[in-house]
């Protein structure tokens, strides 16, 4: 075997930035390593995953890849050694930093970002891909839904033969990706007792994906993502081999249903709330089988979880808890309005509204969000964040009172306030944007209330 | 009290870009002055009966949505030049501003008809124009006032010689990205590529369009005014707009 002389030196090179940036101060240092290495050597990333023993393995979904991720590497890591990129840090330079950090790791699991899926679908040739959903996200960044399925399908197109597709069946667009793939594997949800009533203001994908007539929905779990089928017959919902059914949600603590594959059944019962995250926890189970786990590894892992990153994490602050649930478009957030409503509804939130490229610079995407069933209970809404007054005035028409809402762009100040208001032993919620959220977590960990994001263990 | 009727045009398949919040703020703001505002869904195969809508609204949709629509509202072409002929206002934001001039010409022949409410055409450009914008309209002689939003557009629309623009670009691309104008406005129809959305960050054009709705409810010529509003928030909403669009608003020779 030809070695590359220039990686060893590249690698020294990317690994020395990360130790630097985290000793500047300067964050995490999560992609710069990567940064640099794919500046030296975009070709260096292909060789680096080259090196993982039993291969890769790809997440790519609008909504829920690091928490997918992250259940796939609680039920994989029994019986693997794993390189993960669990800070969330997607993109290539992000995946490439992942790979530096591989150390003696013989599987290598990352979330893939929507639009970098297809080239690292080119350098990683992964052994598996699991895709979860596609909603309209950060229209300023990706483009159009179609635009990116369209791209997708040309990546699975390339995917060498041999690699396994997992896709969730119940989104339309996944489907048609899907299906046509021979050894595909198809999972999604099966219990139309947790169907929404209605499809929701900012479903996507509900035309037929052939002939562009509405489908008909015999089930809508999340946003379009439901039981399908175009009424002229040209599309329908593939029939499940991984499926969730007699699903129960328990409030803002658990999520309880029954994992039904082709090795058998299991009761899981999820220390997440929401139908979200059965979905994320189907798409684990999907792709933890694709990778070879057994049924008992895949619902002990299930059940291990708590949470990812960001995502419905609760920290203790002096007698009270802080609870944060990342938004970022509407489907997701519907999802975690929908989850606090089906909880306790809170009569006091805070709400951080960026507007940074990780968060999409178009801010329109919260006025597609139903928030409106969070107004009957709220007695005062914190607006923070770069663009504080926006979200101040979704609320303002959306109903709510002017006089119930406090505008503190600042978000210390916006998460002191929130405590203030909160009682002793209460509970605070906040929903951050992306980096409204890394700011938090930043704020937090100078307080000592929680560690930076770049110790979190995977 | 005088109830505004709005004819929301195809809202099952224009809205991407959150266009119900243009609606919800036009709602609001005619009912804290006391005016009720119907709003009717005007979708695939629903007619349109001129004289009975005080204004119109059409918003963006993705490629293959609009292109769903276009066909469609070529056959409401007529109702909807004798609505405005009228008096009717109209709002027509993204695709929907480019469906209401003669029509869309796209890279590979995909061609899509338009309604030619606005003298403008649009022909598919290489590069997307996306960003915060802001621009200064006159839509009244003597009242400068600035729209603050978000584009995101392939289209480079291209106004006839004698059309009127919405306004001048301040910052941002604006209709092609180089002749510096943005929008289109003839009469009581208003056609633009801000988003954002519009309205909320712009109270002073929700109100615009309100009072000339309600002056075709009336069937006055000289539009009401209306009593101002506290609009602290917006005004903070739109500064900070502003503030992105002069800070990172998007050119082509950057």
């Amino acid at each position: 075997m030809r070695l590359h002389p220039p990686l060893g030196l590249e690698i020294a090179a990317a690994r020395g930035v990360a130790a630097l940036s985290r000793r500047l101060g300067a964050g995490g240092g999560t992609t710069i390593p990567g940064k640099l290495l794919a500046e030296l050597d975009r070709g260096a990333i292909d060789r680096l995953a080259a090196r993982l023993a039993t291969g890769i393995a790809v997440v790519s979904a609008t909504n829920g890849k690091t928490t997918t991720t992250a259940m796939a590497a609680e039920i994989l890591r029994p019986r693997h050694r794993l390189a993960h990129n669990a800070a969330g840090a997607n993109l290539v330079s992000g995946v490439a930093s992942a790979l530096l950090g591989a150390g003696d790791a013989d599987l290598g699991l990352f979330e893939v970002d929507e639009g970098a899926l297809p080239e690292l679908v080119e350098r990683l040739r992964p052994r598996a891909v699991c895709l979860g959903n596609l909603f309209r996200d950060q229209l300023d960044r990706y483009g159009e839904l179609e635009l990116v399925a369209e791209r997708w399908r040309e990546a699975m197109s390339s995917l060498p033969a041999e690699s396994r597709l997992v896709y969730n069946a119940d989104d339309p667009q996944l489907a048609a990706v899907g299906e046509p793939r021979t050894g595909s594997v198809a999972f999604g949800l099966d219990d139309p007792r947790v169907a929404r009533p209605a499809l929701q203001h900012a479903a996507d994908s509900k035309y037929c994906v052939r002939c562009g007539t509405p489908y008909d929905y015999a089930a809508a779990y999340v946003g379009h993502l439901g039981d399908y089928r175009c009424p002229r017959g040209h599309h329908a919902r593939p029939p499940l081999e991984l499926a969730a059914r007699d699903i129960s949600l328990q409030g803002l603590e658990h999520a309880v249903f029954r994992l039904d594959t082709p090795e058998g059944s299991r009761r899981i019962e999820l220390r997440l709330p929401g139908l979200y995250n059965v979905y994320n926890a189907v798409a684990a189970a999907a792709l933890a089988r694709a990778l070879g786990a057994k049924l008992d590894d895949t619902a002990a892992g299930l059940e291990r979880f708590s949470a990812a990153f960001g995502r419905f994490e609760r920290v203790e602050v002096g007698g009270k808890r802080i609870l944060l649930l990342l938004i970022k478009n509407p489907a997701g957030a519907n999802e975690v309005v929908r989850t606090l409503v089906d909880g306790a509804p809170p009569r006091l939130v805070v709400i951080a509204l960026n507007d940074e490229i990780a968060d999409g610079r178009d801010v329109s995407w919260i006025w597609d969000v139903d928030f409106e069933p969070l107004l009957p209970g709220l007695e005062t809404l914190v607006a923070s964040g770069g663009r504080a007054a926006e979200l101040a005035l979704r609320f303002r028409y959306g109903g709510l009172d002017g006089d119930e809402i406090e505008l503190e762009p600042d978000l210390a100040r916006a998460l002191d306030r929130g405590l203030e208001l909160t009682p002793d032993g209460g509970e605070l919620v906040v929903l951050p944007t992306y980096t409204a959220m890394l700011g938090l977590q930043r704020l937090l960990a100078s307080r000592g209330l929680a560690k930076p994001y770049w110790e979190q263990s995977e | 009290m005088t109830a505004i009727r709005v004819g929301h045009l195809y809202p099952d398949y224009l809205n991407i870009y959150a266009d119900r919040g243009n609606i919800a703020v036009l709602t609001r703001r005619a009912a804290w002055r006391g005016h009720e505002l119907e709003v009717t869904a005007l979708g695939m195969g629903d007619a349109i009966a001129p004289g009975e809508h005080d204004l119109y609204y059409v918003g963006g949709g993705q490629d293959r949505e609009q292109l769903l629509v276009a066909e469609d509202l070529v056959r409401k072409a007529d109702a909807l030049h004798e609505a405005v002929d009228r008096g009717a206002a109209a709002l027509a934001v993204c695709g929907g501003y480019q469906l209401l001039g003669r029509g869309y010409r796209g890279f590979h022949g995909e061609d899509m008809p338009g309604i030619g409410l606005l003298p403008l055409e649009t022909v598919a450009g290489e590069r997307r124009m996306i960003g915060d914008v802001l621009i200064e309209c006159e839509l009244e002689p003597g009242e400068k006032r600035t729209l603050a939003g978000f584009e995101n557009h392939a289209g480079r629309t291209r106004l006839d010689p004698d059309a009127e623009p919405l306004g001048r670009v301040l910052a941002g691309f604006g209709n092609d990205g180089e002749s510096g104008f943005e929008g289109c406005r003839a009469g009581r129809v208003i056609g633009t590529y801000l988003h954002g959305p519009l309205l909320p960050r712009n109270a002073w054009l929700a109100d615009w369009l309100l009072a000339r709705a309600l002056a075709h409810r009336l069937g006055t010529n000289e539009a009401p005014r209306l009593e101002p509003l506290p609009d602290e928030l917006e005004r903070r909403a739109h500064e900070v707009s502003a503030g992105r669009a002069r800070a990172r608003g998007g050119r082509f020779d950057r």
